[in-house]
């Protein structure tokens, strides 16, 4: 055993605060430590030079470097063991900078730590084992989840590299919320012109195999090696049949309300989303169809000129490999039913922004004509209450949803033009329009076309004689406000896509409270996860706006056509393994693993072992902590590392 | 749980002195055994958390352990002195170091095992059925705007009960002693408060809104759960009227208005003794001729 | 309490000298949140020395034992948060085992309060500084009663 001890300066960042001259006595006096010295900046090209030689001349076969934290460095002081001829595993780093330097002001103490930190290190280091890691084929096929503009987006992008790539959508068509816009901001383009080319080339496009009305039933595998089950979900009419020619849904005698208009508005139990739906099929939701209630009916079969109803249909389960995971799931607005002080969601003609802008559109429940839910009439006053659901502690919603400021400009300047005569204020509490011709958007709105923004929150929405009154504050004037309003609009918040918890348990991701799906890093790694080979890209990791989207998605897509590239990949061998020879198998262990990374062989006595697969192994020790017989060993942080690291604290 | 520690508080034993006979009446009648805590004290109401926090806690605390002591819940009908007895409730189980202060300044050991309501909480959970088979004659001719006021329902994370923005505890009861709810959207406004009692103002802005929607919906008398809003409503309620064109409006106590229902005799319930004369509709509702 | 054979020339003050406590941080969250206690330079108490593990699951009740029983001061363990492991759910078995320890340790003839867990997330540094320096004025006012 022959260790050699690094300790860096990293200039001032260490040596002002750690007296890294005794950090090296201290150390030369270790069990093992053959060779010890301190060194400027250890990251630097010149003294990773210096630390191979070191390790070529004095022969060295373990090594210690004491400098910043191994999340900053580790991977290069591997490459440094490697090049030098060392198993890059028999490295440890300790952290005497982030978590020692820089974090104390006295100097004695603050060296003490260090030695303990570097002692600490020598014993761990003492114990490890060289480790390979190992090497596996890559399956050239990528998978995109969700059919929004961000999946769609980074579908294309992708097949133009040539990676096949298939696209689950579990709605009927794709488009996304995208689809139920009427304009973009600040452009103010029709939503739907600008996203129907692009979803006519998913389509066709040869590298892309579209899956609507599909959903992700079960993950197994890891980067490279993905085998996905996806529920190809009955709808009833065959989508290959389905020339989309709307008469099933013309004569279907169902009363349902429309999913597409989110609730408002009349649909039928068959149905095509909206006219630009790509594929342009019809679907039947059983639980409002006539036949699937009372055995009655079957107009649509009847009529069909395709013959494409079919009642019989059966969910299908298909198993397909992939190299890689994009998930571009989306989200879903905040349920405005929460707030007890807007009507608790009673009041017909108070209404989400999303549902505005249904009534907006020439496709929606009122062909683009804006009427008052309640009794039809024309509105003459309306109030657009910003913040519903986001930066609002009392509803756990702290964040801000990013798009609600410049989506109520634009539905404003949009209501002035189908009502030039009405009367529109708008309560904000900041105005956030960070974005290429935002800032002027919002301005245009106030000086072009006259909308009022009074700056204040709205405490309460109640009726008085069929009129809805707005009861808020003007802070700029330091006076409360009152406006007698015929429609509200809720900007409502950004949230996790419904399901999101679900899928991201099936990838094996992590999310935070919201739901939203966890970056790798939110500043350099923001369209990867921490689970390898899984990406993600648009508001499915925080609310953001089509712009952002779409350069989030093109840019998930360069790391996905990169992560294909190669024919092989190195997985981790920091995982567990099982010592065969002593388990007993009581498959505990196979209980609690998150990866379903363990199975059970048998022995060729016809016992039965568990026995872990080190490709899906992550290396999250549960297993080891729960196998009683404690026969399971986790590479990198075994027990003897582990306590050996306490015994060099406490034994000194 | 049918037996509580009754907590009276100061408007009971005065001014609202209507509101204690027909709480003791109804709660015999549907079982419950109230008996008044032995040497209570005053709860503190509003000035005393605007003097000095800690004194608030220790006045109210004081009664809370004197119930400990019982080894009962607590019942307190005026929602001020409930919402109080909450509050400090809710402060001193989360704050360990401030059980510690009350200990240590005013030797008062609080260990937080009671359950505290108030009267409308107490009764509203009682099993509907229990409810229904008191009832001899329905209270079908009245319509009434139920008035929860502010104290019972907010904050929600200290009173933990019904719902804040939109409480239907009272709305339901009503209904099951056979009265026609007018729906109000003004059912949690504040009533002006204790700034009633010095402040003709507030009353008559805000007092008067109550009624004049109330009256405008169709009610013929509101029906409330707390002394102050009683105060505000009724003993002034020439003041609340002033300078809108509004009829003279009976308000009723909730517990009234269940002894009507349960065959009470008015006198008993104390409604005589109302500043509106709520006699009229009294007797039209219980079908003796006026 | 021995510190063993490393002190030159200045022997530190005896009640100066920061108790010695044993922190297992998760790989995930809680060490990448010391770490950011770090960079944006919050001061603490310098007797905490860390232990990575790769989640709070890998934690055996055998490791704060022995810290304690070899003679640590004080056992600190912090992961994810419940709800947001890494790993999906090995903080919540963690937790489990840790609070079943926690009610072990005076039969072996320890202060429970010498012993705490805590849940700190990657970028809630200042949380883990706090945590640090109350810990570490518990342990101070631990060994006062004992001496």
């Amino acid at each position: 055993m022959r260790i050699g001890l690094f300790v860096c300066h990293c200039g001032n960042n260490i040596a002002s605060t750690v007296d890294v001259k005794k950090v090296v006595q201290a150390g030369l006096k270790l069990p093992y430590v053959v060779f010890a010295t301190d060194v400027d900046y250890v990251c630097s090209a010149p003294s990773q030079k210096n630390i191979e030689e070191a390790i070529q001349e004095k022969n060295l076969n373990r090594v210690v470097i004491a400098a910043c934290s191994p999340h900053v460095h580790e991977e290069t002081f591997r490459r440094v063991l490697k090049r030098a001829g060392l198993n890059p595993y028999l490295l440890q780093v300790a952290n005497i900078r982030e978590q020692c330097s820089w974090i104390h002001d006295n100097v004695i103490f603050a060296t003490i730590k260090a030695i303990d930190l570097v002692k600490m290190a020598v014993a761990k280091v003492s114990h490890h084992e060289p480790l390979v890691a190992p090497k596996v084929g890559v399956e050239k096929r990528a998978l995109v989840i969700g059919g929004g503009i961000a999946g769609i987006q980074a579908a294309l992008d992708i097949a133009e590299g040539n990676i096949p790539v298939t696209l689950v959508e579990r709605e009927p068509t794709i488009g996304g919320a995208m689809a139920k816009l009427d304009k973009a901001f600040p452009t103010l383009d029709c939503a739907a012109c600008i996203l129907t080319p692009k979803m006519a080339e998913v389509n066709q496009h040869e590298n892309i195999e579209l899956m609507v009305y599909s959903e992700i039933e079960d993950v197994k595998g890891y980067v490279g090696n993905f085998e996905v089950k996806i529920r190809k979900k009955a709808s009833y009419v065959d989508y290959e049949k389905c020339v989309g020619c709307g008469i099933c849904e013309q004569k279907c005698p169902s009363k349902a309300s429309s999913k597409f208009n989110l609730g408002r508005g009349d649909g039928k139990a068959i149905y095509i989303s909206f006219p630009q739906a790509v594929p342009k099929v019809a679907t039947i939701s059983p639980k409002h169809c006539i036949y699937f209630q009372r055995q009655k009916c079957r107009v649509c079969e009847k009529l069909c000129p395709a013959d494409a109803v079919d009642f019989k249909m059966q969910d299908e389960i298909v198993t397909e490999r992939f190299g890689a995971i994009v998930t571009a799931t989306g989200y879903s607005l905040f349920d405005y039913s929460q707030y007890g002080e807007y009507g608790g969601g009673r009041y017909p003609d108070v209404m989400s922004g999303l549902q505005y802008e249904r009534f907006l559109s020439p496709t929606g429940p009122s062909k683009g004509e804006i009427k008052r839910p309640s009794d039809g009439k024309k509105p003459e006053t309306i109030v657009f209450v910003a913040c519903v659901g986001s930066r609002d502690e009392a509803k756990g919603r702290p964040y801000c949803s990013a798009v609600c400021c410049m989506y109520t400009a634009k539905q404003a300047i949009l209501t002035k033009e189908h009502l030039p005569e009405s009367q529109i204020y708008v309560f904000y509490i900041d105005i956030r329009a960070t974005g290429k011709l935002y800032e002027e958007f919002v301005r245009r709105a106030q000086e072009e076309y006259g909308v009022q923004y009074v700056r204040g929150r709205v405490s309460k929405i109640y009726t008085d004689n069929g009129k809805l009154k707005v009861r808020g504050a003007d802070t700029l004037l330091g006076e409360p406000v009152e406006v007698d309003a015929d429609l509200v609009v809720l900007a409502t918040g950004f949230g996790a896509s419904k399901g999101a918890s679900t899928l991201a348990k099936k990838l094996g991701i992590s999310h935070d409270s919201y739901g939203f799906f966890t970056e790798s890093h939110p500043k350099l790694k923001p369209v990867e996860t921490n689970t390898r080979g899984v990406f993600l890209a648009g508001a499915c990791q925080s609310p953001k706006d089509i712009p952002a989207t779409v350069a989030q998605a093109s840019g998930v897509a360069s790391k996905v056509l990169g992560a294909l590239s190669k024919d092989q990949i190195e997985t981790s061998p920091l995982v567990a393994a099982v010592d065969a020879r002593r388990c007993i198998g009581c498959f505990q262990c196979l209980g609690v693993c998150p990866y379903k990374a363990i199975e059970e062989v048998a022995l060729n006595n016809g016992a039965k072992i568990a026995e872990i697969i080190p490709t899906l192994c992550q290396g999250c020790g549960l297993c080891v902590a729960t196998c009683n017989p404690g026969v399971i060993s986790l590479n990198g942080f075994t027990d003897n590392q582990l306590i050996s690291e306490v015994e060099a604290i406490v034994k000194g | 749980m049918s037996k509580f520690a009754y907590y009276p508080g100061c408007t009971l034993e005065q001014l609202a002195q209507e509101y204690d006979e027909s709480a003791r009446l109804v709660g015999k009648f549907l079982g419950l055994e109230f008996t008044e805590l032995p040497d209570w004290s005053c709860c503190g109401a509003t000035p005393s958390h605007h003097k000095n926090y800690l004194l608030s806690l220790a006045l109210a605390a004081r009664n809370l352990i004197l119930t400990e002591e019982q080894g009962l819940d607590l019942v307190a009908p005026c929602p001020a002195c409930s919402n109080r007895f909450k509050t400090a409730h809710h402060d001193l189980i989360s704050d360990f170091d401030l059980l510690k202060k009350l200990r240590q300044k005013f030797d008062l050991n609080y260990r937080g095992e009671i359950g505290i309501f108030s009267l409308l909480e107490v009764i509203s959970n009682l099993p509907f059925d229990l409810i229904r088979e008191k009832i001899v004659r329905p209270l079908d001719r009245l319509r009434v705007v139920p008035y929860y006021g502010c104290f019972l329902v907010r904050p929600p994370e200290v009173t933990q009960f019904d719902d804040p923005e939109n409480p239907t505890s009272l709305d339901n009861l009503m209904e099951l002693i056979g009265a026609q709810v007018v729906p109000s959207e003004y059912k949690t406004e504040c009533c002006g408060g204790v700034l009633g009692i010095t402040n003709n103002q507030v009353i008559s802005k805000l007092s008067g809104d109550i009624l004049e929607t109330a009256q405008k919906a169709g009610a013929q008398a509101i029906v409330v759960a707390c002394p102050l809003c009683h105060q505000n409503l009724d003993l002034k309620q020439d003041v609340a009227r002033s300078g809108r064109n509004l009829k003279p409006m009976p308000v009723f106590y909730f517990t009234q208005l269940m002894g009507l229902a349960f065959g009470i005799n008015p006198k008993d319930l104390g409604i005589p003794k109302h500043t509106v004369n709520p006699m009229r509709l009294t007797n039209s509702l219980i079908g003796v001729r006026s | 309490m021995s510190r063993g054979n490393l002190e030159p020339e200045k022997e530190p003050v005896k009640n100066g000298t920061p108790p010695k406590i044993i922190a297992f941080l998760c790989n995930w969250c809680s060490y990448v949140g010391a770490d950011m206690a770090g960079t944006t330079r919050l001061k603490q108490p310098e007797g905490v020395e860390v232990i990575l593990v790769p989640c709070t699951g890998r934690m055996d009740p055998l490791f704060p034992m022995k810290a304690l029983v070899e003679g640590a001061e004080g056992v600190l363990v912090s992961g994810c948060h419940p709800g947001e492991c890494h790993h999906q759910d090995g903080n919540l078995y963690a937790r489990r085992r840790l609070e079943v320890l926690k009610g072990f340790l005076p039969f072996m003839g320890f202060e429970e309060e010498r012993f705490s867990y805590t849940w700190i997330s990657a970028s809630e540094g200042k949380k883990w500084q706090q945590v640090v320096t109350k810990f570490t004025e518990r342990i101070k006012s631990l060994n006062g009663k004992k001496d």
